[in-house]
């Protein structure tokens, strides 16, 4: 069951001037999540703008015993709520709604587990990245931004024992172009019979591209959609994703709020997956 | 202290109904509030078939509100009867199946099979909706065919019959006076104002179906004033709604006339505004020492206000 706090602003803290990381004291939601859920985030109590939005939960805040204390968010300045939220100061409350939706189940051993992220798409692989070293599972972050300056929490993936794959567009930090590429290469030097877990979250061009490379050497690949959301309970429809049960089978519309926000790639009708 | 209201033959314990399209079957909030505590849950409209609903993007948000083309997505009458209705019962929800038609027949043939299903209390006619070209809407636009689609669902079934109202109308109240002859119970208004938002740097609609519903409290006054006009019209119970989001604005709407009121985009912002709504209604009864909340539908004071004198 989800809760509604009406969560603290810890820290906001800024990483450039369209990224921040907005930390919130709400221990219910923090107690509750699993990897990859999401919160829906009221960024002021007035009508304007009137819903909420939905974010990763990026971290989960635990105090020095390991006690979960609240969520952390990373949040990336696109439109108006999301300028409120970069601009709140601590002190201030917002209300946060979750955990919500279907989380990522995290690979066991042998199996590895590459998680592929596309700038703000890094936000729900903190999480599974804790997961994973949990279970002792191998894992690599394939991380892709524009620019060397956009790109962050490396070290803090590294701690977890993640192994990390860095790509910028402009080439001011690793591999230079999109984060595919360094994929795809991994993906073509794997020994025969190794699986590999892909989880990815990105642009949608870069979601796709990466579930036809998972379909092309046979990997098992998870995606963690961001759509267009009302009220992240089911009860609205605006989220609908076109899946297919299995393939062949007739398309549906389903709610990412509740059969998502992760699905297996391999439902997605991508060409009908347009922003 | 008395919340409960009457629709003809149904008493609520609230006079707070869940809006349909709001709130899904009723099934995916009964993690966050007792479907039971509710004056009702109007379920999501219902055809007889399945429909897939529009494409994506079926929302945009608009000053105070929202625009919505969702295109009536649903799992068609029979699953919901098989799939949502058992557990709405389980959970002693006051259920408003809201049923939408392409033809009269249909509307006839919906009726039919839900008056026949235990756990239904009442049928809320959808001949409003704006997103769909066929049937619904040109029911609501048209008052000899308001009439006949309610006279026809009439008169196969016992349950009370409601139809939902479309403000996309000059006369609302007019559409009330039709459904009260035909025999209605209540009429529900209002469902939401045809609109559209344009995304100046692509030129194109934000919405894949170009035009959409809006709801929340950028509507709220229009809704109350047709809510307001129909009191005038029909002596049948009114389900108002439109934007509400407080206490103060249910008792708008029944100041105005409403004997009840659903509650939509509301819910979206935040699911668990029952509470809130609940105590919001008994604080302001206390303060006015109302014992029964239904005494105040319709008591809008419009006596001349006293002068005050201007001293020159």
């Amino acid at each position: 069951m989800p809760c509604d706090v009406d969560a603290a602003v810890i820290a906001n803290t800024r990483l450039s001037d369209d990224y921040s990381v907005l930390a919130l004291a709400a221990p219910e939601i923090a107690g509750l999540a699993r990897p990859g859920q999401f919160v829906m985030v009221k960024a002021t109590p007035g009508a304007d703008p009137l819903l909420r939005r939905p974010f990763s939960i990026f971290e989960i805040l635990r105090d020095a015993a390991g006690a979960p204390t609240g969520v952390s968010l990373l949040n990336k300045r696109i439109g108006a709520a999301t300028s409120l939220l970069y601009d709140v100061e601590p002190g201030a409350h917002v209300r946060c709604l979750g955990p919500l939706g279907r989380p990522f189940e995290p690979a066991d051993p042998p199996t590895r587990a590459w998680m592929i992220a596309g700038g703000v798409g890094l936000a729900p692989f903190l999480t599974l990245a804790e997961a994973l070293a949990a279970r002792r599972t191998p894992a690599t972050l394939f991380y892709g931004a524009r620019r060397a300056s956009e790109l962050y929490y490396t070290q803090t993936f590294a701690q977890l024992g993640v192994e990390i794959e860095l790509s910028t567009e402009d080439g001011s930090r690793g591999t230079r172009g999109y984060v595919t590429a360094p994929l795809e290469r991994a993906l073509r030097s794997l020994p025969p019979g190794e699986r590999v877990h892909l989880y990815v979250c990105g642009p949608t061009p870069m979601m796709r591209a990466v579930a036809a490379l998972a379909l092309t050497y046979g990997q098992a690949c998870d995606v963690s959609l961001e759509q267009v959301m009302g009220c992240g309970l089911g009860g609205c429809y605006s989220c609908v994703v076109l899946t297919r049960q299995h393939p062949g089978a007739t398309p549906h519309f389903v709610r990412s709020c509740l059969d998502g926000p992760v699905f297996d790639a391999d439902r997605i009708v991508w060409e009908a997956l347009t922003h | 202290m008395d919340l409960s209201v009457k629709i003809g033959t149904l008493t609520l314990p609230n006079p707070l109904i869940a809006a349909s399209g709001c709130f899904g079957y009723g099934v995916e909030y009964s993690d966050v509030v007792d479907l039971a505590t509710l004056g009702g849950v109007a379920v999501k409209g219902l055809f007889l078939a399945e429909r897939e609903g529009h494409p994506p993007p079926r929302i945009v948000e608009t000053p105070a509100g929202m625009l919505n083309a969702i295109g009536l997505q649903g799992i068609g009458v029979h699953r919901f009867i098989r799939e949502k209705l058992p557990e709405l019962r389980d959970r002693r929800a006051i259920v408003f199946v809201n049923i939408c038609g392409t033809t009269l027949d249909e509307y006839v043939e919906l009726a039919q099979i839900l008056s026949d299903s235990e756990g239904v209390a009442a049928l809320e006619l959808n001949i409003s909706c704006p997103n769909i070209k066929e049937g619904g809407i040109t029911f609501g636009c048209n008052l000899p065919a308001t009439h006949a689609v309610v006279s026809a669902v009439r008169k196969v079934t016992s349950l009370p019959v409601i139809p939902k109202l479309t403000p996309n109308v000059t006369d609302v109240a007019s559409f009330a006076r039709a459904a009260e002859e035909a025999g209605a119970d209540a009429v529900s208004l209002v469902n939401t104002f045809l609109a559209m938002a344009i995304d100046v740097e692509t030129r194109r609609p934000k919405l894949t179906n170009i035009v959409g519903g809006l709801s929340g409290p950028a509507i709220r006054p229009i809704a109350v004033r047709m809510v307001y006009e129909c009191r005038r019209a029909v002596r049948i119970p009114i389900i108002g709604m439109g934007g509400i989001a407080t206490a103060a604005d249910v008792l708008e709407f029944m100041i105005a006339g409403a004997t009840a009121v659903q509650v939509g985009t509301a819910n979206f912002v935040d699911p668990f505004i029952w509470r809130p709504l609940l105590d919001g209604l008994r604080d302001y009864m206390t303060r006015h020492r109302i014992t029964m909340l239904s005494e105040i539908v319709g008591t809008l004071d419009t006596s001349k206000r006293e002068q005050a004198w201007i001293s020159s």
